[in-house]
């Protein structure tokens, strides 16, 4: 799906990266630990965080991701806009809890980026 | 195309506003000399992590990046605690972070372990109370398939 699509599924604000709305989302993923972003995503993918600061950015751009979308209503401060601008990171913003949002686009056939872990759960 | 590169960045421990900035520079500069870009990923995401330790846990490092034909280096020397346990501290989750440190994304006990994920080498010497140094290669002629085993 496209990133404009993203965001009228999830009625985003979009912060930055107007021009990147039909860019193509592959996968979804979400977390807050971006560790975990870094060891499980895949490039291509959208991230779904509720961490609103410059590490969000860091790792959307190292690990390739093509777009974040901050939930719960929370949003990102000027400098944080002007890194992600920089980056060419689209950054936005929706009311919806983390929940929720992943519903609405894993409903909507929006891919995991993370390994399923149904079927070899294990004690580590 | 020659590609033989190297830079050296300081990173500053405690700085957590700087934290990042030499693993994009390191990234931007990879795909500038056009290499691979599952590779550039990978040597992106083992530096950013170990920048990560080093900001969260030493006082100041040197991370010396050299690309060569065969293969991408990084070398991170940091004044700090040391690793008192280096067999531990490879375990997925096992982590010593503080609470700043899980708010920033980080802390969880994935950083040596992401680095070995993505590294086609590893070495970690230590020395409690004085530092730790990091060394791993990326080669560039062989493909591998990153597996978070051994």
């Amino acid at each position: 799906m496209t990133l404009s699509e993203v965001s009228s599924m999830l009625s985003c604000e979009v912060f930055c990266g107007e021009k990147e709305m039909n860019t193509i989302i592959e996968y979804g993923c979400a977390s807050d630990l971006m560790s975990d972003v870094l060891a499980f995503s895949r490039s291509g993918a959208m991230l779904l965080t509720g961490l609103v600061n410059t590490q969000t950015i860091h790792t959307a751009f190292i690990a390739e991701l093509k777009a974040v979308v901050f939930v719960r209503g929370k949003r990102p401060d000027k400098d944080l806009i002007t890194l992600a601008s920089e980056k060419k990171i689209p950054l936005l913003g929706t009311q919806f809890s983390m929940y929720e949002a992943c519903g609405i686009l894993y409903k909507n056939g929006l891919v995991p980026t993370m390994e399923s872990i149904t079927a070899k759960s294990s004690n580590g | 195309m020659d590609k033989s590169f190297s830079q050296s960045f300081e990173i500053r421990g405690s700085v957590f506003i700087d934290a990042g900035k030499a693993s994009t520079e390191v990234k931007t500069i990879l795909k500038q000399l056009g290499i691979n870009s599952e590779i550039v990923r990978r040597v992106a995401i083992a530096s950013y992590e170990a920048e990560m330790n080093v900001v969260m846990y030493a006082k100041r490092a040197t991370m010396n990046f050299e690309v060569s034909s065969e293969k991408i280096s990084i070398v991170v020397e940091d004044e700090g605690p040391g690793i008192l346990n280096i067999e531990l501290a490879m375990k997925e989750g096992y982590s010593t972070a503080t609470t700043e440190m899980r708010e920033m994304g980080f802390g969880a006990g994935m950083g040596l372990p992401n680095i070995k994920k993505n590294a086609d080498s590893l070495k970690i010497e230590s020395e409690v109370g004085k530092g730790t140094k990091l060394e791993f290669v990326i080669n560039l002629k062989e493909q591998r398939v990153p597996t978070m085993s051994g």
